[in-house]
Formats: structure tokens, C-alpha cells, sequence
């Protein structure tokens, strides 16, 4: 018996390969204009072979490139918005919702998935930019927590992956207080002796970075990921200026002094698990 | 000068007709006492219902009123001016959007920590309109640490339009400055209380703002975004500003009903700036009232409390 539910990500079943990525369907890269396979592109998970531009993913992706057989088990699955303060700007909050959850097959911005990287076992949250721009609302705060509990249960390491527009608006206070509640979480596995892991990919911005993206034990990034706290257009507004090549690039946030390591998506698992395994107190 | 606000129009008619019976009783020697003194009654009432009845967008106008007192005058008022400013954050400099020093309260030595907006178009500009880089936030911890470390409780004054979105704040980590306060802050074994006194806007504020109790002033605002800004985003347009301020539940009333922070503060009849003495002695009274409540719990309990509140904020559905 294992210490989850073992559960196929899905992209791997014949069926859902078919389903996904049908034969004869063509990816070309936005960057180098390379044209591949989606099937090549999805077997480089989802990088250009050519150039090494990585194109956006989601946490069923994530979770397939880094659980071990692709399985893993899901945590707290069926949690959606409460929609708090019953907003409506253009579209009520609670029909954009909906509509978003139709779209994407996704409830919120984030999920929480629990298995093994290379034989450790490791909780990951993963977020989803595909839901309402990865915004943190209540669903992301309660879900993190969710998933720190899980690993202070398993006494095993947590890994989130962020990838976010910042707060979620039509939560407004609501979204961010998740800043404070996901930070708060970070002290209770600090206070456990178990580690951490912050991975930023493209783009991580606004009230993510300003809390849980920025703290982990070790923060490490996808290259050339668009990471901050005010987005670019905010800032060259602000200095009313033209922004500097590589400004708020993972490069840029490597040089000065906030991230530990860029790692290519082709080497984020054995990379990953590697340093898991130093942190272990097994080694 | 006294600025008005558009809604305060009543107010200002009122306090120029009692400018004028004044100025005349001068020139001619006529006593006009009666009909000043009812001017005068008037005014009251009239301020009285009008600041009873102030919409989320009149709030928001009130909590940046040039003329409301900012967080250095709060200090020098609630301690008699017996306070020390330190500076710097130690690391790349002193950052004049945050300040910070000891300051005696009743005999008690308190950490006093706030964003400082400014006086005047010169001072406003010297203190980068209250918002703060990340060394702001690092010469805050700083501060706290230090309080920490010689068991002296921390209050905190939170007035800001947000951290300052710079190319140099990005360069220094603002993200991660605003994360680590978040953090640290959590676990500070000193009583921290946080007070809203004008503008509390997002990360910036959030970023001084993890306190056992979290109050605001009542004519203060408190929220993820401006009213400006969400309309920009959300209905792509300047215009909605005051629908906006109403569906953000930014108001006092609406983050306490909410559970997101933990106590109002009454503010004098016209909003704070038109009584300073009289803020200044009720939220020097409010910081000993709570301050005596918690220092009377043992710090890890206290700690666990912060935590567990902070961790209790959300709403989710669970189908
Ligand atoms: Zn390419």
C-alpha cells in the first residue's frame, strides 16, 4: 500500500493522449516560429526543442512531468469560491465562476497533489493561470493550507508551483487576507523542520510573490518566467520610462539575489528531487 | 485653509456664514453672539448627519483628506512627544515612506512603526506619498526584531496608497520584502496591533499589517485594490470608481462584518482631522485597552492566536 491513492494524471492514457493531442496536430513555438509535433512538443514537456521557450502549462501537466509514474492522489478536489461578497462588476463573480469551471474542467486556480518524486514523498500545489489569470482568492488560500497540513501529516516536503496575475479583485479583502493565511501556514511547516519549495514560472506576479512564491526555503524558476510585484506595465507607468531588456526576467531576479536556481523544465524533476533529497534527514 | 470635500459643501456654507457674522460683529460693534452661537449649533448638527451617513466612496475621500493627521502626528500626540525616531534599514538606506522608533506611552516603552505620507507638495514628495520600497518594509522588521528583542510591544499605523511599484523596488525585491514581514511577523513573541488610519491598499498595507488585533479608523478604507484602479481593471474605465468602492467591502463596517479585521475606532464628528486632540486620546486609549489584554496572555498563546486568525479567512464551497 502506498501513502495515497494512486491516480493516472490522465495525459498518459491512450485514451486522453488521442483526446488531447490528436495525431497530425501541429505546435509552432510563438518565439522561434519552429513548428514541431504536439505530441514532440508534449514529450518535451511542452518546450521548444528548437529554442528552449517554454510555453505555458497547467497543474495536470506539472503533475505528470514530476510524479513518479504519473500518478498521484488529489487533495480536497471539490473546493470552489464562495463568492463572499456577492460581487459583480461587468458579469457577476458567481457566473464568471461558473463559466470558468465549464471552460476549463478546473475549480479554482490551484490544485493540491500528493505522491512521489524520485521515491520522496512530496506535496505539490500547483496553479492554474488558466483560471481567472491564476488569481488568489479564498479557493488558493484554504487549499495551500490544506495542502501544508498534508505535508506536516506526512512529514514530507512542500513544493508549490505559482503562476498567477496576483489577487483575485471580486474576493477583495477576502483575497488579500490569503496572502497573510498562506504565510501564516509557511511558519507552522517552517516550525516542523520541513522544507519548502517555491517554483516560479511565467508569470508569477502581485499578491503571490508577495507572500508564498517569495519564502521558500529554496525559490528556483523556470527560465525566462516574468517575475515580480507590480507588472511591468504598472512599473514603466510609474518611472515613465521604457523598461530594460530583461527587466523582471527569472535571469534578472537571479542576479539580483532572490531566486537560488533557473532550471530548465527538461531537468526540473531530477533537479527537484535532488535537492529534496539534501534537505532529507535521511542523507 | 480648511479643504472641503464636495459632500462637506453644507459644512462649508455654514462655517462661512459664521466667518462673516464674525468679521461684521467686528466692524460694527454689534453683538451677534445669538445668532453665531445658533450658526454654530447648526453646523454641528449638520456635520453630524452627514458624517453618520457617508457612502463607501465619501469614506474613501475622507481617508485621504490633506488634512488628516498621519502617522508621525499620531505618534507625537499619543506619547507627549516623548518619542525617539530610528532610522535606516541597514542594508541600502532609510526609506522616508516608513518610519519607526520607541516612543513612551503612559510609561510604557511602545515600537511605533508607520507609513508616512506628507504634509505638503514638498513633503509628499520627500516621503514618496506614503508609499513605501522594500526597504521600508526591511527597516520595519528591523524595528520589530529589535522591539522583540527587549520585549516591548509593537503598534503599527497603516496609511498608504500601496508599496511603490518603482524599477528599483523591483530590483530590491519588493515582493520578497513584503513576504518576509508577512512571515516574520506571524511569529513575533511581542503584542503587535495594527491600526488603518487613511489608506490601506493591498500588499503595501498588509506588508505592516499582521497584528494580534487589526482596528481601523472609521473613515478609513482597507482592500486588495483602490476603488480607481478596480474600476480601471475591471470595467476598463475610470468611471466606476464609486460602484467599485461599494462592491470592495473596503469600508470598517464591512471588514469587520467580514471577519478580516478585529475592532473599529470612532472617529470625532467631521472625520479625524477635525478634532486631533480628541483621535489622538481615543486611539491612545484604544492601544492601552488592548494592550492590557494581551499582554496578560503567554506569548506562544498569543502567537498561535495570530496564526490561527489569520488562518481562519476565506469563504469556500465545498460541493
Ligand atoms: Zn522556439
Amino acid at each position: 500500500m502506498s501513502w495515497f491513492k494512486r491516480i493516472k494524471t490522465g495525459i498518459t492514457t491512450k485514451s486522453m493522449e488521442k483526446k488531447e493531442i490528436p495525431e497530425g496536430l501541429w505546435y509552432q513555438c510563438p518565439e522561434c516560429k519552429s513548428v514541431m509535433t504536439s505530441e514532440q512538443h508534449a514529450d518535451n514537456q511542452w518546450v521548444c526543442g528548437n529554442c528552449g521557450h517554454h510555453e505555458k502549462i497547467g497543474s495536470r501537466e506539472y503533475f505528470f512531468i514530476l510524479f513518479d509514474e504519473h500518478e498521484y492522489e488529489e487533495v480536497a478536489e471539490n473546493l470552489t469560491s464562495g463568492d463572499p461578497l456577492s460581487f459583480t462588476d461587468t458579469k457577476a463573480y458567481k457566473d464568471r465562476i461558473k463559466t470558468t469551471i465549464a471552460k476549463t474542467g478546473l475549480k479554482d486556480a490551484i490544485r493540491v497533489g500528493k505522491g512521489e518524486i524520485e521515491g520522496q514523498k512530496a506535496v505539490i500545489a500547483c496553479m492554474d493561470f488558466g483560471f481567472i489569470g491564476g488569481s488568489m482568492g479564498s479557493v488558493v488560500g484554504e487549499k495551500f493550507a490544506i495542502g501544508v497540513n498534508e505535508a506536516i501529516k506526512h512529514d514530507c516536503p512542500f513544493i508549490c508551483i505559482s503562476k498567477s496575475g496576483g489577487a483575485r479583485m471580486m474576493e477583495a479583502g477576502f483575497s488579500l487576507m490569503q496572502m497573510a493565511k498562506t504565510s501564516a501556514k509557511l511558519t507552522q511547516l517552517a516550525e516542523k523542520g520541513l522544507p519548502y519549495v517555491s517554483i516560479l514560472t511565467n508569470p508569477t506576479t502581485g499578491g503571490v510573490t508577495a507572500s508564498f512564491a517569495m519564502l521558500g526555503d529554496i525559490n528556483i524558476a523556470e527560465p525566462k518566467a516574468l517575475i515580480g510585484f507590480a507588472g511591468p506595465r504598472v512599473v514603466k507607468e510609474t518611472i515613465g520610462k521604457d523598461l530594460p531588456e530583461g527587466f523582471q526576467s527569472s535571469e534578472f531576479v537571479l542576479e539580483h539575489g532572490f531566486l537560488d536556481y533557473i532550471v530548465s523544465r527538461n531537468e526540473i524533476k531530477s533537479k527537484l528531487a535532488m535537492s529534496l533529497k539534501m534537505f532529507s534527514p535521511n542523507s | 485653509m480648511i479643504t472641503y470635500l464636495d459632500f462637506e459643501a453644507p459644512i462649508k456654507e455654514l462655517n462661512e456664514q459664521i466667518q462673516k457674522l464674525k468679521e461684521s460683529e467686528v466692524k460694527t460693534g454689534v453683538d451677534m453672539s445669538n445668532a453665531i452661537k445658533d450658526l454654530e449649533a447648526a453646523l454641528v448638527e449638520k456635520t453630524k448627519e452627514i458624517y453618520s451617513n457617508l457612502d463607501p466612496w465619501q469614506r474613501v475621500q475622507v481617508s485621504r483628506h490633506p488634512d488628516r493627521p498621519y502617522t508621525i502626528q499620531y505618534i507625537e500626540g499619543i506619547t507627549n512627544n516623548q518619542w525617539i525616531e530610528l532610522h535606516g534599514d541597514r542594508t541600502v538606506k532609510d526609506d522616508k515612506a516608513m518610519v519607526g522608533g520607541f516612543g513612551m506611552l503612559e510609561g510604557k516603552s511602545v515600537m511605533f512603526i508607520g507609513q508616512q505620507k506628507g504634509i505638503n507638495t514638498k513633503m509628499r514628495q520627500y516621503r514618496n506619498f506614503g508609499m513605501a520600497n522594500p526597504e521600508g518594509y526591511r527597516k520595519a522588521l528591523r524595528l520589530m526584531k529589535l522591539a522583540e528583542k527587549f520585549n516591548k510591544p509593537i503598534v503599527t499605523f497603516i496609511d498608504t496608497p500601496g508599496a511603490y511599484p518603482g524599477l528599483e523596488a523591483e530590483e530590491r525585491g519588493q515582493g520578497e520584502a513584503i513576504a518576509r514581514n508577512l512571515f516574520e511577523m506571524m511569529k513575533l513573541r511581542v503584542p503587535v496591533i495594527c491600526i488603518i488610519i487613511g489608506e490601506g491598499a493591498s500588499g503595501g498595507a498588509l506588508g505592516i499589517g499582521i497584528g494580534d488585533k487589526v482596528l481601523m479608523l472609521e473613515n478609513t478604507w482597507y482592500s486588495v485594490i483602490s476603488p480607481e484602479s478596480c474600476s480601471s481593471i475591471l470595467w476598463r474605465s475610470w468611471d466606476h470608481k464609486v460602484t467599485a468602492s461599494k462592491a470592495l467591502k473596503l469600508t470598517a463596517d464591512d471588514m469587520l462584518q467580514n471577519k478580516l479585521i478585529d475592532g473599529i475606532i470612532h472617529e470625532p464628528v467631521g472625520g479625524a482631522h477635525a478634532n486631533r486632540p480628541e483621535i489622538f486620546e481615543t486611539v491612545k486609549h484604544e492601544i492601552l485597552k488592548h494592550l492590557n489584554e494581551l499582554e496578560s496572555m503567554n506569548p506562544s498563546d498569543r502567537v498561535n492566536k495570530r496564526i490561527e486568525k489569520f488562518c481562519a479567512m476565506g469563504v469556500v464551497v465545498n460541493n
